[in-house]
């Protein structure tokens, strides 16, 4: 359960993160979400075969990581985590599309990899930013401020709920499997039966500790809303931040950043 | 100060599935008593502290805390009267940040501001967990969570507190610190355990059950002497009641002779 427990502290790392008290952390999330949603839909809404244009969007993250005050190593470690995934995605791209699109030099390069590699890079570049959005943000902050921005509230309230409980449940599934595979010696066990009646377990008991924490809800007077303390409020640093941001965002995505820098650069070399 | 007053009388509990839990329990603690609640895994320790705060509905009898007889209309006014902390701190720990789990009743209650923020900062100094308040739950230790989940209940100024095994799960200092802190209140106190050296420790008072019933109820070191009704109820002395196993001074076990 290495794997697990480790990912559990990694979850920590993030929370201890937005604690900080930077620029970037004093914004009201509202801005931070809705910022993090544009560039996330400029950076999927390219073609398959786009991948100069994709990288000027790494400026976002970078600037984040920068003004956020983040340790850019674990970042680029999470990301780097994430990569061979996204791989694994587009490997097959090479083999079923070898049209050549471009020519390197002496080498022919196909369409499969450049869509694998866009791949990779928007994989990089969506996950880095939702990293990012929760080590300056927060996961509670977020989520209240989607209920803020208009998401319903149990949606919300679930959320917080599973964020709250994931590390209860992990640590539970990781105590019942630990329990399962000291008994199997090394062997199989009774195989996917025993994973199939441990899983029931773990339901089972998920239920119970929902029913105790409604009962400790209940005796502390909930009634059915949640109440905010929010104070925070949009004022004109978020709204700077926010149309900064998606002006850029919407730019780079129109028109091929890499592209007009290419041409400047050799313009001027001209 | 009537309100500080648990009447219960002739109470049953039947559960849906037809085991009777409670079988016409009665007492009556009264303001600023400290009452443990004792016997036997099965015994009904949970199924009555659940009565309490009106979780659970009586099959039969009457739950009186204050003036109040416990029904559906004075539930709200009984459950801010009855503090109840449970067994697993992270039952009552569900909220993003300390803050916001030890604010979730006085919010409910309708507090805001200054006011809101003072009773958080007070509930949190008087159990010593001043220092956590930004943290979240789940980076705490036991210890602190047991802390936390007290101060939750203090925010709404409970005049009764009920706690579900109080020091289980804790190592011998946090115990420790946790029994001293609870030999400070002055609310009337109601605890389940099977640490029965806490129980004489900190209440003077103590009721037996046994099969859902009210086996015993008196003074807790009258209870403790008394060995057949130990036996009876499947309980033990206190361990700082019986003889030193070591030193041998007092040890009421016979060793064969050589």
């Amino acid at each position: 359960m290495a794997s697990i427990d480790g990912a559990l502290l990694d979850f920590k790392r993030l929370d201890q993160l937005a604690e900080g008290d930077t620029v970037m952390h004093r914004l009201d999330p509202r801005a931070k979400v809705l910022a993090t949603l544009v560039f996330l839909v400029s950076v999927v809404s390219f073609g398959r075969y786009e991948l100069s244009a994709l990288i000027p969007f790494f400026i976002f993250p970078a600037a984040l990581i920068g003004l956020g005050d983040l340790p850019a190593g674990y970042i680029i470690g999470k990301i780097a985590l994430i990569c061979p995934l996204a791989l694994v995605i587009g490997i097959f791209n090479p083999i079923f599309d070898q049209a050549v699109l471009l020519q390197l030099g002496p080498l022919p390069v196909s369409g499969g990899w450049i869509s694998c590699a866009s791949i990779v890079v928007r994989a990089a570049l969506t996950v880095s930013a939702a990293i990012i959005l929760v080590a300056v943000t927060g996961f509670p902050a977020i989520c209240r401020a989607m209920e803020r921005l208009g998401m319903p509230p149990a949606f919300a309230m679930q959320l917080l709920f599973l964020y709250r409980y994931i590390f209860v449940l992990t640590e539970e599934g990781g105590r019942a499997s630990r329990a399962r595979e000291l008994r199997a010696f090394g062997k199989k066990g009774r195989g996917m039966a025993s994973y199939s009646s441990l899983l029931g377990h773990l339901l089972l008991r998920t239920w119970m500790r929902a029913e105790r924490i409604h009962m400790a809800m209940l005796a502390r007077g909930f009634s059915g809303a949640f109440h905010s303390r929010e104070q925070s409020r949009f004022g004109a640093a978020e709204l700077l931040f926010l149309a900064g941001w998606s002006i850029l965002f919407i730019t780079l995505r129109m028109h091929n950043g890499s592209q007009f820098i290419g041409s400047l650069v050799t313009g001027l070399l001209k | 100060m009537s309100h500080h007053i648990v009447e219960v009388k002739n109470l049953r509990h039947v559960y849906p599935d037809g085991t009777a839990a409670l079988q016409d329990v009665s007492f009556r603690i009264t303001h600023g008593e400290s009452v443990a609640i004792i016997g036997a895994n099965g015994a009904g320790k949970s199924t009555l502290l659940l009565h309490l705060n009106g979780y659970l509905a009586p099959s039969g009898g009457e739950i009186r805390i204050g003036d109040f007889l416990l029904n559906r209309g004075t539930l709200p006014e009984i459950r801010r009267t009855v503090g109840m902390v449970f067994q697993d701190p992270d039952d009552q720990l569900f909220m993003p940040t300390v803050y916001d789990d030890v604010a979730f009743g006085p919010m409910n209650l309708g507090l805001s501001g200054a006011e809101l923020e003072r009773c958080v900062t007070s509930a949190l100094e008087r159990v010593g967990a001043g220092h956590l308040v930004k943290k979240a739950p789940y980076h705490l230790s036991g210890g602190e969570k047991k802390r936390v989940a007290i101060a939750t209940v203090l925010s709404m100024s409970p005049d009764i507190l009920v706690m579900d095994e109080p020091t289980n799960g804790l190592d011998p200092y946090a115990r420790r610190q946790l029994i001293g802190l609870l030999k400070d209140f002055s609310h009337s106190k109601i605890f389940t355990s099977h640490d029965l050296d806490m129980v004489l420790e900190l209440c003077e008072r103590t009721i037996v059950l046994k099969g859902g019933e009210v086996r015993a109820d008196g003074p807790t070191r009258e209870i403790f002497q008394n060995d057949a009704l130990l036996a009876e109820c499947r309980l033990e002395k206190p361990l700082s009641m019986q003889g030193c196993a070591i030193c041998g001074s007092a040890v009421a076990v016979s060793l064969p002779l050589p």
